[in-house]
């Protein structure tokens, strides 16, 4: 299932004197089992953009495609539940969207409203605890008597219980501890690479944008500036830090080696592409 | 009397609990130092923070604040030391403007109006919100919140600032410029500082790290100390520094590479002197 954003435009609190400009004349197709990332400053857009994939916000003017599914301005809010299920939706401050009175209950209930039975529902509560690394003890607690990094959890493990075809994830590892973090980011890519779904990832961590997306777009002030491959965007450092944009971690590292006269080509984005290229610079290896 | 938070044998279980959160935590921290505490999700670290403001009251144990006993009498003289931005900024906004809800604490002090408005004005330039003071602060992007919560709490300038993961949704840039907020804060003021963290640099700009594990300490010492750990790392709840990480893949590929902690620069010293005698 394709999303395709032609010339969106979209103004909060449009016609008050509060009006703001949230997305500025955005096209770009988000293609059918990619696995995309959005880049950006803070308030460049890039939560606004997600709320356009699932229509919880329409375009002021222009129009997004899902699927079969064109949306506008004038789209009706009625039979939107089946594009709500093909697209899920990990919000930024997941826990917020929390609200059963207990952890099994709250994944359950997405399922249940898309018609799955109490039964469904609930063996698929039980799966999706486990995935997102919680024991099943927490299954019977409240949601509200968690941390935040399990809350959070709990959050995730809701929006895969709907088991839909676009995973729309909005910092989702922001509040996870390292582990977590590393389980959950090899977990959607493992939901990409078998069951192919589409995955929308924001993150300000660029190493994760070099090491899971294939396509990235660049949001500032609510425009797209810029997209193409990982390596086609952090090939240009300059760039970037013009727009206050960061670098994966094995690039900037390069850009401190060339200063002192180390050579790549092209740029590393990975600690294992960095080691690769420096191995030759630094007399190989020293077996004894 | 220079130790702003001492914690005795603290131990806390929430209501119908089975598990302790906190089991038997014994902690000094002095005043002017810098204290990163780490730990998995659900290691107790939000829960100790709620101990010290008298949030949650100990099962067992005792908080001292600034000299103060952790008691009943003593509950609002300590939180008007101590100031923690929380995990989520949508559970601290309580204002209907930006503006307003920076002033809250301020308002509550009974702060003359005319001070009240130089410090909420001063609060939000220092990070970066000076434009959005009439927003409504639900209204803002993920960062922008965090942001303006940062700016409530620093307008209160309390002798103790509490961070529970108060930058989680900054870009690094953004991350960086509010730990320079801190520490000119802390150069300027003398302010105590506690903050609760996933993240390796922020970690970093700490005196100390605390690691907390399954409600107790598990270890204490200085960023280069823990950092040294390398791979083991990231089951105590904090990240593999970058330099450690190339190190490691060096090492893997047969490079003969130092045993101790190298930071960045570091590391770049030590590959371009193997470099240079090629
Ligand atoms: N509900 C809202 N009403 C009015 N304006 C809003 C609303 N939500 C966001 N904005 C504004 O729209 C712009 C884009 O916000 P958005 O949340 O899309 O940013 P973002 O790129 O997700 O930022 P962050 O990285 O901080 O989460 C910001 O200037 C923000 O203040
Ligand atoms: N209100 C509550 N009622 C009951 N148990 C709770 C409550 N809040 C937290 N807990 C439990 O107490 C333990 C410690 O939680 P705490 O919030 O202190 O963890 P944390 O280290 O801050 O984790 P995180 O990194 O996820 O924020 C966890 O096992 C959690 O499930
Ligand atoms: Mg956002
Ligand atoms: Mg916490």
């Amino acid at each position: 299932m394709d999303i395709t954003f032609d010339h969106v435009s979209f103004t909060y609190q449009a016609g008050t004197p509060f009006a703001g400009e949230g997305l500025r004349d955005v096209s770009t197709t988000i293609s059918d089992h990619s696995y995309t990332a959005i880049i950006g400053h803070t308030g460049s857009g890039k939560s606004t953009l997600l709320q356009h994939l699932n229509a919880l916000l329409k375009p002021t003017s222009g129009s997004v495609t899902i699927g079969d599914r064109v949306i506008t301005a004038e789209t009706n809010n009625k039979n939107l539940k089946p594009l709500r299920q093909k697209v899920g939706m990990v919000f930024q401050f997941a826990e917020n969207q929390l609200f059963e009175q207990t952890v099994a209950k709250d994944i359950a209930f997405g399922p249940k409203n898309f018609g799955a039975s109490d039964d469904e529902a609930a063996a698929l509560a039980k799966q999706m605890v486990t995935l997102v690394g919680l024991p099943e003890e927490v299954l019977t607690q409240s949601p509200f008597d968690l941390s935040g990094g399990q809350m959070r959890r709990v959050a995730i493990a809701g929006v895969l219980a709907m088991q839909p075809q676009v995973l729309v994830l909005d910092e989702p590892t922001a509040g996870l501890d390292p582990a977590g973090r590393r389980d959950m980011m090899t977990m959607f890519e493992r939901l990409h690479e078998t069951q192919g779904l589409t995955i929308v990832l924001v993150t300000h961590q660029m190493d994760d944008v070099a090491d899971f997306a294939d396509h990235v777009l660049v949001m500032d002030q609510g425009a797209l500036i810029k997209e193409g491959s990982p390596r086609e965007i952090f090939a240009d450092p300059d760039w970037l830090r013009a727009h206050q944009l960061g670098l994966p971690k094995a690039t900037a590292m390069a850009e401190q080696l060339m200063a002192k006269g180390f050579r790549f080509d092209p740029l590393p984005l990975t600690s294992d592409e960095l080691a690769d290229q420096l191995l030759p610079q630094i007399g190989g290896a020293h077996h004894e | 009397m220079t130790e702003a938070i001492q914690i005795d044998h603290l131990s806390y279980t929430y209501p119908d609990a089975t598990h302790p959160a906190l089991a038997d935590v014994s902690l000094d921290i002095a005043q002017g130092e810098w204290v990163a505490i780490i730990g998995h999700n659900g290691s107790g670290k939000s829960t100790l923070a709620k101990n010290i403001n008298g949030l949650l009251a100990p099962t067992s144990g005792q908080v001292t604040v600034a000299g103060l006993p952790l008691t009943e009498e003593n509950i609002w003289d300590i939180r008007a030391k101590v100031g923690i931005v929380f995990q989520n900024p949508d559970n601290q906004f309580v204002g209907a403007t930006v503006a307003d809800d920076v002033a809250f604490g301020l308002e509550n002090r009974g702060m003359p109006r005319d001070e009240m408005i130089v410090r909420v004005d001063d609060a939000l330039e220092q990070v970066n919100m000076s434009a959005f003071s009439s927003r409504e602060p639900a209204r803002l992007s993920g960062g922008q919140k965090q942001r303006v919560a940062i700016a409530g709490i620093i307008a209160q300038r309390p002798d103790i600032i509490i961070l529970d993961e108060a930058t989680s949704m900054l870009d690094p840039a953004g991350r960086l410029e509010v730990l320079q907020l801190i520490q000119a804060l802390r150069e300027r003021q003398s302010l105590t500082v506690l903050s609760i963290t996933h993240d390796i640099d922020e970690a970093a700009s700490a005196d100390r790290v605390i690691i907390l594990n399954d409600g107790a300490i598990k270890e204490s010492g200085t960023p280069a100390e823990i950092f040294a750990r390398g791979p083991e790392l990231i089951e105590l709840g904090l990240d593999v520094p970058f330099a450690e990480r190339l190190k490691h893949a060096l090492i893997s590929r047969g490079v003969n590479m130092p045993a101790h902690y190298l930071d960045e620069e570091g590391l770049v010293n030590y590959l371009w002197t193997l470099h240079s005698t090629m």
